[in-house]
């Protein structure tokens, strides 16, 4: 289904900055794979999954999907098989317009837009019924700009908008950070229900190693702008929180005692 | 020196149809400014490119309505070259806009043949002009001509942005990662937001230069100010009524009646008229620093409490 072939990627390259973001990544994921990604800061997880989205070209390697080689499509042109949700509750809506007016915009991906009236009667009731479904309330602030919402109302909602059209993949960049932890848990939960609904293919970026093991029936560990662990099946669902320290510790020389993936 | 009201009251209603006349222009500001979230200086030449093809067309014995939509389609062409600028060439909207802008000077030049262009009202069929103020017929009064311009284009443009087209439109603006992800060709949305708004600005030029009588090289001189001044009085007497699209643009042709009102009421007050750009200038600077300064210096302090929704 995706295939990730060796890709590598380097910012500012020929600068002070230079920075090898990915080093021949390679991955290839299977229909229905729900992927979780783990690894420390700068480890290359946003950098693939953005590779994947193409916000900007990778420097050599290929990406498929479904044998569609979209390495070279711009941004919006692959957007039609790619759900998204950003770590950014703002990034993944348009503040300004209603919630009924996103919803409407995610229903045409990868579609003409033309001169039919951009939301329908019959898309309204439908969008009510969707987000009744997840019980945030939203279904009676249909008109309301999605600005006004919190941003656990806003991931909620861009979780719908990214698979409102069935995408081939949908990318997860850690879409629970910026939530507290009640609402992370809640956001998750709707994460799993909609993947398992629509038997989607997924890959889930998180710093939280209990959600990576508990989610999703492959990990992934990247370190240094390469996968270092891939493990799926009964072995991934025995793995334990230590487990993955250990791999860690094995992968970056004992530094991972200064990484944020230890407090979760 | 004795202030007549008669004087004034005589000349308000000139100030009036100038106003309707900038308030289409005005509403094309507001979509490159409140909708791309682009401040575009095109406009100061795109309005002197509405007026000056139209007069020269007309000259040259067209249709004054052939004129007027050729003006707008030369408007339109010079938005696509901002748009170009900005999005193929990657130059920042504000300079692409006052590269347009300078390079128009010559073509505007260009076009009329010299800097100014006169139109008799006598021997032309002008659709508006500021001698069809007073005693006319009503269906020829320019007041009328123009606001009725003002409704079609309101409902064309609240059409417009309505359709899965025009939301596509307004997204790009609000959130560029948004729209993207989401499919949207955001460099092609800009290019079509500033074809829009300048072909506006230009079909606005042309109905000035007929109501002035003549295209002049300076005429679009400092129109993104008038622009804005509209934008701004529009939004802040009626942002928290009209919050229907139609009526928003309503608000901004309101707006730019207003400010001529007021300019024209200045004027017959005596203030010297060579302050009068920079009074505006400063006038629209305090609007718009004004919602940065008020969060700065008079934000209460937020009370923190959980959204039972969060």
């Amino acid at each position: 289904m995706l295939e990730i072939k060796n890709i590598y990627k380097t910012f500012n390259p020929g600068t002070q900055n230079e920075k090898h973001a990915l080093n021949g990544v390679s991955l290839t994921l299977n229909d229905g794979d729900f992927v979780t990604v783990i690894g420390g800061n700068g480890a290359g997880k946003s950098t693939t999954l953005n590779a994947i989205a193409g916000v900007w070209p990778v420097d050599s390697g290929s990406i498929l999907i479904d044998g569609i080689d979209i390495t070279k499509l711009s941004e919006h042109k692959r957007a039609k098989y790619l759900g998204r949700v950003f770590q950014d509750p703002m990034t993944g809506t348009a503040a300004t317009m209603s919630i009924v007016e996103n919803m409407a915009i995610a229903a045409r991906r990868g579609k003409a837009r033309g001169l039919g009236w951009g939301v329908t009667r019959e898309e309204k009731e439908q969008y009510m019924d969707m987000l009744k479904k997840i019980d945030l309330g939203l279904e009676d602030r249909l008109t309301s700009k999605v600005g006004l919402l919190s941003g656990g109302q806003r991931q909620a909602l861009t979780l719908l908008m990214a698979t409102i059209q069935k995408p081939k993949l949908l990318l997860l960049d850690e879409h629970t950070a910026a939530l507290d932890p009640k609402t992370a848990k809640k956001v998750l939960a709707l994460t799993e229900e909609v993947i398992s609904e629509h038997n989607l293919t997924a890959i889930m970026i998180t710093h939280n190693m209990k959600d990576a093991i508990q989610y999703g029936n492959r990990l992934v560990m990247m370190h240094e702008g390469r996968i270092i662990y891939d493990v799926a099946g009964e072995e991934k669902k025995n793995l334990k929180v230590s487990d993955l320290l250990v791999k860690f510790e094995q992968a970056s020389g004992g530094e991972f005692a200064n990484d944020r993936m230890m407090l979760s | 020196m004795s202030l007549n009201i008669l004087t004034l009251l005589n000349a308000l209603p000139g100030a009036f149809a100038q106003g309707l006349i900038w308030g289409i222009m005005a509403i094309g500001v507001y979509i490159t400014y409140r909708i791309l979230d682009v401040a575009d200086l095109t406009v100061d030449g795109s309005l002197c490119t509405g007026g000056a093809v139209c007069i020269m067309m007309m000259l040259s014995g067209h249709d004054v309505w052939i004129s007027m939509l050729v003006a707008t389609v030369a408007g339109m062409l010079t938005g696509l070259a901002t748009g170009l600028f900005h999005t193929f060439l990657g130059i920042p909207a504000i300079l692409a806009g006052i590269l347009t802008q300078l390079s128009l000077w010559s073509v505007n030049l260009k076009i009329m043949g010299k800097a100014n262009q006169a139109i008799n009202v006598d021997k032309y069929d002008l659709i508006v002009s500021l001698r069809f103020i007073k005693n006319v017929p009503v269906t020829k009064n320019t007041l009328l001509v123009v606001a009725i311009f003002i409704v079609v284009i309101i409902g064309i443009l609240y059409w417009c942005f309505g359709t899965e087209l025009g939301s596509a439109l307004r997204a790009p603006g609000c959130n560029g990662n948004m729209a993207r992800a989401q499919g949207i060709n955001t460099d092609f949305n800009k290019v079509l937001g500033l074809m829009i708004s300048n072909g506006l600005v230009a079909l606005s030029g042309a109905l000035l230069a007929q109501y002035q009588g003549f295209a002049d090289i300076n005429m679009g001189r400092g129109a993104i100010v008038i622009g804005l001044a509209a934008v701004i009085i529009g939004e802040a007497l009626f942002k928290k009524i009209f919050h229907n699209f139609g009526l928003k643009l309503l608000s901004i042709a309101i707006g730019s009646i207003l400010y001529y009102l007021v300019y024209q009421t200045v004027i017959w007050l005596g203030v010297d008229t060579d302050l009068l750009k920079l009074l505006s200038a400063l006038v629209v600077a305090v609007f718009l620093g004004f919602p940065h300064l008020k969060s700065k210096y008079f934000t209460k302090p937020v009370k923190r409490g959980g959204d039972i929704n969060a």
